[in-house]
Order: C-alpha cells, then sequence, then structure tokens
C-alpha cells in the first residue's frame, strides 16, 4: 500500500467522533466493578434513610457524586436541616473544582453546551479515566480534534452505570429486614475509602482531629459537629503539613 | 418532607463547582492554599462521618470493647489498610458484626 500523494504529511487520520465516544466507553469499563456496588449500597441506603424510591433515583442524576450521595443519605436519616446538607455537599465536593481546573484548557475550543455537559459528567471515576488520556496524549505530543467524544464516552459510561446500580440498590433495599443492620455499610464504605488515602502525617493529622472532635461535638444540634470536625480536621492537616520536621 | 428542592439545590451547586474552572476558560489558577487544604477534605469529612457511627451508641459514647459497631470497624479498618479492597472491607466488617451482635449480650 503506497501513501496518498494528497496526504503526504505522515500524521495518522483522526478518529471520529464514533470511534473516540467508543474508546472512551472501554476505558472507562474496569472502574464500573468498583462502582456498581458502590452505587447499590447507595440505593439500599437511601431507601433505609427514609428517601421514596423515585427520590433516591433521581438523586443519582441530580447530584450524581458517589460520597456526597452516600453523606446525604447519612444528613437525611439523621433529620439534619436542609442548610447543613447543602454545605457538607458543597465542603464534599469542592475536590471536583480541581478537576475543572484541569480540564479547563483541553475544553476551551468547545462551545457553552459541550462545556455544560462534560462539567455535569465530571466525576471522580470520569476525570480519572480523561486525566489518563490527556496524559498520554501529552506524551505524545497530539490530541485528536474530537477527543471531546472520548470524554463523553467515559462520562456517560459511568453515569449509565451509576443510574442502573441505584436501580437495583433501590429494588433490593426494599426487601432486606432492618436486623441484617446493612446502614452499617455506610460507615464500612467510608472506612474502606479513607484508611488507604491516610499515607502520610497530614492525612493521618485530618483524620484523626477530625474523628476526635466528631464525638466531642456530637451533641452539637443541626449536625454542626460534622461541619466543625471536618474544618478542624483539615486545619489539623494543614498544620501538620507546615510544621514538617 | 420531600427532599428533592433541596437535592436540587445541592445538584447545581455541585454542578457549578464542576463547571467553574472549565467555565472560566482556564484563565484563572486555583489558590494554592485552597489546593492544599483540598487534599485533606475527603479524610476529614469521612472520619467525621464514620468514628461517631462506630462510638456512639444509644445516643452517648461508648468506648468499652463490648461495644460491636466499634469492633466491627476496628476490624474493617485493618482490612482496608491490608487489602485496601472496598468489597473486602464491607464482607470483613458485616461478617463481624453479624458474628458480634449474635455473641454479645445486649
Amino acid at each position: 500500500m503506497s501513501p496518498s500523494p494528497t496526504c503526504p504529511a505522515a500524521a495518522p487520520p483522526a478518529a471520529t467522533p464514533w470511534r473516540e465516544f467508543l474508546a472512551g466507553c472501554r476505558d472507562e469499563g474496569p472502574i464500573l466493578l468498583g462502582v456498581a456496588p458502590f452505587g447499590m449500597i447507595y440505593g439500599l441506603l437511601a431507601l433505609r434513610a427514609g428517601l421514596g424510591p423515585l427520590t433516591a433515583q433521581a438523586m443519582s442524576s441530580v447530584v450524581f457524586a458517589g460520597s456526597a450521595q452516600l453523606v446525604a443519605t447519612q444528613l437525611i436519616h439523621d433529620g439534619a436541616p436542609s442548610a447543613v446538607l447543602v454545605t457538607t455537599i458543597f465542603v464534599v465536593n469542592l475536590r471536583h473544582a480541581l478537576y475543572s481546573a484541569s480540564l479547563a484548557t483541553e475544553v476551551r475550543h468547545l462551545g457553552a453546551r459541550w462545556k455544560g455537559l462534560l462539567a455535569y459528567l465530571l466525576t471522580d471515576e470520569a476525570y480519572a479515566v480523561i486525566a489518563a488520556r490527556v496524559s498520554r496524549d501529552a506524551a505524545a505530543g497530539r490530541a485528536s480534534p474530537n477527543r471531546h467524544w472520548y470524554f463523553l464516552g467515559a462520562g456517560f459510561t459511568l453515569w449509565f452505570a451509576w443510574q442502573v446500580a441505584t436501580a437495583a440498590g433501590v429494588f433490593l433495599g426494599a426487601q432486606v429486614p432492618d436486623r441484617w443492620a446493612l446502614d452499617f455499610t455506610l460507615a464500612l464504605t467510608f472506612i474502606a475509602l479513607v484508611f488507604p488515602s491516610l499515607r502520610d502525617r497530614a492525612a493521618v493529622a485530618a483524620a484523626a482531629a477530625a474523628g476526635v472532635l466528631s464525638v466531642v461535638a456530637f451533641r452539637l444540634p443541626y449536625k454542626l459537629g460534622l461541619v466543625l470536625a471536618a474544618v478542624a480536621g483539615v486545619a489539623a492537616g494543614l498544620l501538620a503539613e507546615a510544621h514538617r520536621p | 418532607m420531600s427532599w428533592l428542592p433541596v437535592l436540587a439545590v445541592a445538584g447545581l451547586v455541585t454542578f457549578a463547582i464542576r463547571l467553574s474552572f472549565i467555565a472560566l476558560l482556564g484563565r484563572v489558577e486555583v489558590p494554592p492554599l485552597l489546593t492544599r487544604a483540598l487534599r485533606f477534605v475527603p479524610a476529614a469529612v469521612l472520619s467525621a462521618i464514620i468514628v461517631p457511627e462506630l462510638v456512639v451508641r444509644d445516643g452517648a459514647p461508648d468506648l468499652r470493647l463490648g461495644n460491636p459497631r466499634l469492633l466491627a470497624g476496628l476490624l474493617a479498618a485493618l482490612v482496608a489498610w491490608r487489602t485496601r479492597s472496598v468489597l473486602t472491607t464491607i464482607a470483613a466488617g458485616m461478617a463481624a458484626l453479624w458474628a458480634l451482635l449474635a455473641l454479645l449480650p445486649g
């Protein structure tokens, strides 16, 4: 096969939007193994907390953020006021501002609709896959003009799996008796997320300070103890980092 | 009461955070102090949720070893630290809780 005379440059043809989309779906796939049980646990606990099946399902598309949804479930279960719920979700989701900053230059050429859609789909798990693609492209020194379709494929795959997993959890949650104490899976899920992340002294200081204060301030009304403990934990982490030996 | 309006606000807040820097066209940098502080948010918030779940029993702190959720939680923490697997941690923690609830009095 000889190279086309009209296209002497060595650059390979850009992948079509559809191919990019499918590649994004494929790369997101393995992550779903961890996400699906998480979504089911959310659906199950949302019913336990007293949310109706439709509201529980709606939260998965309206908020669409795993750990924030589980935190919200806990707060709803405890009867926390709306302001505390919204403030806590704000704090828990603030890390997404970092993802937004990191991808801003990659999507600056797109229209407002694309930016809105990709921002809506910008979860931890989608960002992980998208950031890997961006760094592969940076290493190779080129980026396909249809790369936003890859971003969409990764984001959409996670979104779809999250909705299905929630529905499965809502369905199962209606049939599990209380004595199984399945509400404890929430604390266990959080334990599984926190402990591997305690890799240095500052992170341990943040977790320890927040944990101790959450019990000391447990009796404060409106779940303010949680907010207070979280702020103190972040401050302790920053202090420990500043006073590194 | 219906939680839907509150959840809609929470959803808008989440979307606004995710859109923030994308909408600003990458012209604004994240302040360094915020970047450093954000690293500690998950550990701090999650610990503040976990610890009362394990320690507070019937409205009062209970640090005795007869507290089944505390014991099961400590075991789960060990499993999480060793395996780094969410599913294994949940399985070990629930098995421990069920065993303790069946064995311990009261």
